[in-house]
């Protein structure tokens, strides 16, 4: 029998559900300020400009991070055989992970920030992230190092490109020089500065939101539906793929601007190769069903994990049809742009984060499952729900804009003024708004059940057998 | 695939190939921008922000303004008859960092400066709705109430000036007293009041 170390997995895991209820209240106050500017209520640490850097940070880092750390150090326990490299090293990430996140929360709302897109946190807090995440590949690769199986699990790759990129891409976008405590100049500036950092942003999406949530993915989703892998030789061709190919999209967020057309045109061919090994990941992963098809009918955590797998299809076809410059000519700067990230981060990452987290409580807490399979299928549609109006309204708010931003008469003026874009927006902002909260809802009900099993609590409905048989 | 046997049974080799396979974009993508003259020679006639206007960039980052507001003209009809002359890259090789955003819930600002008054950029900076009714705007009116940071000012253009911005040690010196009791509200105002403002007249 393996001493595996579930103590930290736990706290992971809690970390993960409560980190998750926060960044999605903070996403909702600042929907609704977006619609009822008058919800700024004239505080500074309340206003929108310094919320939305903490809702991205705390969505991003704080539930997807914490979901990432706690699975990696689950699976490479489960799949080495072996356990952790060193519990104390194990714990030391955990709590210096909370550290940063609770820094995050202290400084962004008072204005403390590098305003780069996901790399605000300023400079004392990027050293501290630093340490933290080196801590962290110690005991990772230390765990693979250590294992008493050859092989290393496909899970594995993903969760090492994840760990290895992302260090790379912190330190190189957060070089700077500091003024004060708080205040740093970064070493690039201008085009070069632009660059970096969405080199650095895409491939938070890349590493942090793709390459780390597929390697979730590749243990939870055979895990739970007690098949194998769909395909080795495809898990092997779209894993390089994938991270050779991410690398070089930064650029598509920088279309039309003063970068140099020729990084601008890199960036989209490699954007437009990416679909492929995107979708080699979701073929891999949906076809992991075959053969178990009927659990689709019988078991909510398999249909949130297809659903998920779905939505990481659809966003990244669209993520390729949107680095295309013509149409990211009329799709950039607008609420398109949003609406897409949210398709992949509500659908995918969150998604499959959740299911992941339904798998995963009942064997840490030594239980036969969920406490309530219906409150999981009921958490399903109404996250379901949320994405499909969140993201509906904010494509037609996108396009509308984009649209009306380009009209010209026949005597070559504009036809409409900034302002009246946003007038048109509203219907949909508040529409918005409700997705965001019926998603939330289903993030609260995944809590409360979450705290009954861990309880030991047995719901009056008896658990699905098929469910309960999955665990086997 | 047998070959691939090799690379997952050992895990320092995995990760070398890994970080080899990652590099590659990052010094044939962002290496050679570094050196191209028009990505970082500044245009014509830029300098590098006064102290006010500095004091004014450290607000505009601090409040997160980007979140809303672009300051890249891309080269379409409809944004420069909206805007102006498209953006350069020579206009941004003293902004650190960068600024040119990626969301326009608000307009766009790269060529603001002289647009319009002062007087009109208090009051919108203050209240947005007094004079845009239908603005979705937050109010900042803290910004009025609160002094500068001078000594923070004079120590940001000392690590530009390090970093490369050709501040005199004239400059520098005097920067302390032409900012002494100033509001941010001043100093946000004088930095959008100067944005875009560098390319010659006839371009904007």
């Amino acid at each position: 029998m393996i001493d595996f170390n579930d103590k930290v997995v736990k706290q992971f895991t809690i970390a993960t559900i409560f980190w998750g209820i926060v960044g999605m209240l903070v996403g909702v106050i600042i929907a609704i300020q977006l619609a009822w500017p008058a919800f700024n209520f004239d505080i500074p640490w309340l206003t929108y400009s310094r919320l939305r850097p903490l809702h991205t940070n705390a969505v991003i880092f704080a539930f997807g991070g914490n979901a990432l750390l706690g699975t990696s150090m689950y699976v490479a326990q489960r799949t080495c055989q072996v356990k952790l490299f060193s519990n104390t090293l194990a714990s030391m990430v955990f709590w210096g992970y909370q550290l940063v996140i609770v820094g995050a929360v202290l400084t962004l709302p008072f204005g403390f920030t590098q305003s780069k897109e996901y790399a605000e946190l300023i400079w004392p807090l990027d050293v501290l992230l630093t340490v933290v995440w080196v801590l962290y590949a110690i005991v990772y690769f230390g765990t693979i190092a250590t294992r008493t199986v050859k092989h290393i699990y496909v899970a594995n790759w993903f969760y090492s490109a994840f760990i290895i990129t992302i260090a790379v891409l912190h330190i190189v976008n957060n070089l700077a020089i500091p003024v004060n405590w708080h205040l740093s100049y970064p070493v690039f500036s201008g085009s070069v500065d632009a660059l970096v950092q969405w080199w650095y942003g895409h491939n938070a999406v890349g590493f942090f939101l793709t390459a780390g949530f597929l390697g979730m993915m590749y243990y939870f989703v055979p895990k739970q539906a007690g098949r194998p892998v769909y395909s080795y030789r495809l898990s092997i061709v779209h894993f390089w793929a994938l991270i050779s190919t991410y690398m070089w999209a930064g650029p598509h967020h920088l279309h039309y601007t003063s970068l140099p057309d020729w990084a601008q045109s890199l960036g989209m061919v490699f954007s437009l190769i990416l679909l492929a090994p995107s979708w080699g990941g979701m073929i891999n992963g949906i076809m992991t069903l075959s053969g178990a098809w009927d659990k689709l009918r019988s078991d909510p955590i398999i249909k949130m994990m297809i659903v998920a797998l779905s939505f990481y299809g659809m966003s990244t076809f669209e993520g390729p049809m949107l680095s295309i410059k013509t149409v990211n000519a009329l799709s950039h700067y607008t609420d398109w742009t949003i609406g897409h990230v949210h398709s992949g981060a509500l659908g995918w990452v969150a998604l499959m984060t959740m299911a992941s987290m339904y798998t995963l409580v009942p064997r840490l807490w030594g239980r036969d499952g969920m406490y309530s399979t219906q409150l999981i299928n009921v958490h399903f549609w109404i996250s379901t729900l949320g994405i499909v109006l969140y993201i509906a309204s904010m494509w037609i708010a996108g396009v509308m804009q984009g649209l009306m931003w380009r009209e010209i008469d026949a005597n070559g003026s504009l036809v409409y003024s900034h302002v009246e874009s946003i007038e048109a927006t509203y219907p949909y902002y508040v529409i918005r708004i409700i997705g965001g909260v019926l998603f939330l809802i289903g993030a609260l009900i995944q809590a409360y059940n979450t705290y009954k099993t861990i309880k030991g609590d047995q719901a009056e409905v008896a658990v699905s057998t098929e469910a309960a048989g999955a665990k086997a | 695939m047998s070959k691939h046997e090799k690379i997952e049974k050992n895990i320092g080799l995995m990760g070398v190939l890994i970080a080899v396979v990652i590099g590659f974009a990052g010094v044939i993508e962002i290496a050679p921008l570094m050196t191209q003259a028009s990505v970082v020679e500044p245009v014509e006639g830029l300098e590098p922000r006064n102290a006010l206007e500095l004091a004014g960039q450290n607000i505009y980052v601090s409040e997160g303004c980007y979140n809303c507001h672009s300051q890249q003209v891309r080269p379409f009809v409809d944004e420069t008859l909206r805007y102006g002359h498209y953006s350069v890259a020579g206009e941004s090789v003293y902004d650190r960092p960068f600024q040119w955003g990626s969301k326009r819930t608000g307009p766009d600002l790269a060529r603001v400066g002289g647009r319009y008054s002062n007087e009109w950029h208090e009051i919108h900076l203050i209240d947005p709705r007094a004079v845009v009714p239908t603005s979705n705007m937050p109010g900042y009116p803290w910004l009025a109430e609160t002094e500068i940071d001078v000594e923070e000012t004079v120590a940001s253009m000392k690590v530009l000036q390090m970093l490369g911005h050709p501040y005199s040690d004239e400059q520098i010196a005097n920067a302390a007293t032409s900012i002494e009791g100033k509001t941010q509200l001043d100093a946000l105002v004088a930095y959008l009041q100067d944005l875009g403002t560098a390319m010659p007249k006839r371009y904007q």
